[in-house]
């Protein structure tokens, strides 16, 4: 490990020796050790991480050509489809680049919830998550705002009038965030601003992240600890790299797929409508990964209501490792814990199609519901499950479950 | 196999799956790099009609061409007799006088000085062509460079007569 690293060349010891980058690289790249029993749910770190930088980077190449004024935002977009060579493909990958994120995040966040990965020792790594995940919220939010078209501009008027619903100062609050007394090119240009802002900042909070991770190490399917410098570990390259790098090339199949063949698929057709403050589109519909938030926004018939659930269950995530009281990790030892995890999965795509319905009948009645069990889930099951629920007994290593009946035989009479 | 260094199946999967790698990344890296090119909006202006009625001799304008000044001057006889007398052994940069012009009336250029950029003033310097002002370079009544720092003489675009009285440049 990083203990004992010395570079190999005389150029490398130079500098390390004035800056360890080369140690720290070799500490927690090349043989960081890893649970050898990681599935492919663990790859949507790294997938994540990739989607992370090509934002950046496709965006970066974005900003040369965008114009953040509301007269000619909507112009500068049609000239970057239209005239930027290959701005037509940067375009695309940065727009569905923000859904494929968010996707991977959903999974990685799933993952998480599934194998107890927030749990005692890692409770910052998930909670530096949870602000990670704020931050894209924001800037996919604000990044949607930028093309100026129908839906970018009465997203902007909805998010911004969530401000309003506090009392008193509310709407002052507005007025300031829109640099006037609606939604226009200050609001955009600050948009603008803190949408390239933003990634960077994720960008610092991934570091810290991995670093928190790199504490304690990886958990594992299993949930239970792994003895550090035993047969439990495996090198992170090339065992990992090699997992994470196929993983990734699915990841970028699925990718292209959307970007070549359906690039506007996840998208809504009135975006290409140049914004017009005097016409709300007739349906008003968030992009697809805010939806179930937006259904728990609706399901509330109050205004301050609906705008405190909303962010409540966000905030909620961060207090889920106080809020579960099991001391097993994994779902795959939590018989009653893994039905609830998949019926809470299944309450959050109901929550998404419901988002996407319009808001009243029978639609409003099951978002209320669901938004209702949304929250019964993290109160009431996840404290209440680890007191109730018996759970099966624990492998003794990570190499337990996967062995014969004859290898556990034997390893228990050489134990013995 | 008896040679020192065989080729096992590994060398091989390591060679092609670097060589996919490397053209891969090449083929993702060029629309990052392209796309700072001029684009299609831009390729879109590369041509300028010029209407050259109101110039009389011994007058001359700028136009803008791809963002670029351009000078048209209609020259007196005067000065294209003293484009024409000068020996090319003078010149740092030889050309002829009739290889710069289609029709010796008008001396039309891209008005960028070859030093570094800057815009040379008409009717200066000592060969009574061109000054520029930046770093004092001369040129004479083709564009030529006579004196200065510039390396080369003005250039000439690429241009077209469409009638008597109407030039295309680009």
């Amino acid at each position: 490990m990083s203990d004992n690293y010395e570079p190999s060349s005389a150029i490398g010891k130079w500098f390390d020796k004035r800056l360890p980058l080369l140690t720290l690289f070799a500490g927690h790249v090349l043989p960081y050790p890893t649970p050898k029993n990681l599935n492919y749910w663990w790859t949507f770190g790294g997938i994540l991480t990739f989607c992370l930088v090509t934002q950046i980077v496709t965006g970066l190449v974005l900003a040369m050509h965008y114009v953040a004024d509301a007269e000619q935002a909507f112009t500068s977009v049609e000239h970057i489809m239209r005239d930027v060579n290959f701005g037509w493909m940067l375009r695309y990958i940065h727009a569905n680049g923000a859904s494929m994120m968010f996707m991977a995040v959903y999974i990685h966040m799933a993952r998480s919830l599934f194998y107890g990965s927030y749990k005692e020792p890692r409770e910052l790594i998930w909670i530096i998550g949870v602000f990670i995940f704020l931050l894209m919220i924001a800037t996919a939010f604000m990044g949607y705002v930028l093309p100026w078209g129908q839906m970018s501009f009465w997203a902007a008027t909805v998010i911004t009038n969530l401000f309003s619903a506090i009392p008193l100062v509310g709407e002052s609050i507005t007025n300031w965030l829109w640099g006037g007394y609606s939604v226009g090119s200050p609001l955009l240009t600050r948009f603008f601003t803190l949408h390239y802002l933003m990634p960077f900042l994720i960008f610092a909070l991934v570091i810290l992240h991995v670093w928190a991770l790199h504490v304690p190490g990886n958990n594992n399917p299993e949930g239970i600890d792994v003895v550090q410098g035993s047969q439990d570990t495996v090198p992170f390259h090339p065992h990992y790299v090699v997992k994470d790098g196929l993983a990734l090339v699915v990841f970028l199949v699925i990718f292209a797929g959307f970007v070549f063949f359906v690039p506007n698929l996840l998208g809504h057709t009135d975006n290409y409508i140049q914004a017009n403050p005097l016409q709300t589109p007739e349906h008003i519909v968030p992009e697809w990964y805010f939806l179930p938030f937006y259904a728990i926004l609706r399901a509330v018939p109050d205004k301050l209501g609906g705008v405190i659930l909303m962010v409540s269950s966000i905030a909620i995530l961060a207090f889920l490792p106080w809020l579960d009281t099991s001391k097993v990790r994994s779902a795959k030892y939590r018989p009653l814990y893994k039905q609830f995890f998949w019926l809470f999965i299944a309450d959050v795509i109901l929550l998404g199609y419901l988002g996407a319905q319009s808001a009243d009948g029978l639609f409003l009645i099951i978002s209320r519901i669901a938004t209702a069990y949304y929250f019964i889930h993290f109160l009431v099951l996840m404290p209440l499950l680890g007191f109730v629920e018996k759970t099966k007994p624990l492998p003794k290593s990570i190499s337990e479950p996967v062995l014969s009946k004859e290898e556990r035989e034997a390893q228990v009479a050489g134990s013995t | 196999m008896s040679e020192d260094k065989t080729v096992t199946r590994r060398n091989f999967l390591y060679i092609t799956t670097g060589s996919f790698f490397a053209a891969g990344s090449a083929a993702v890296v060029w629309p990052f790099v392209h796309q700072m090119n001029p684009d299609a909006s831009v390729k879109a202006l590369a041509s300028t009609e010029v209407d050259l009625t109101p110039i009389l001799p011994g007058q001359s304008i700028t136009v803008l061409w791809r963002g670029k000044p351009v000078f048209i001057r209609r020259r007196t006889s005067e000065e294209i007799a003293e484009a024409k007398k000068v020996s090319l052994t003078e010149l740092p940069d030889p050309e002829v006088d009739e290889d710069r012009v289609k029709n010796p009336e008008w001396l039309i250029m891209v008005g960028i000085c070859t030093h570094l950029g800057c815009i040379p003033l008409g009717q200066k310097g000592e060969y009574n062509g061109w000054f520029c002002p930046c770093h004092g370079s001369h040129y004479d009544t083709s564009g030529r460079i006579r004196k200065g720092p510039a390396p080369k003489n003005l250039e000439i675009p690429q241009y077209v007569f469409l009638d008597d009285n109407t030039v295309k440049i680009g």
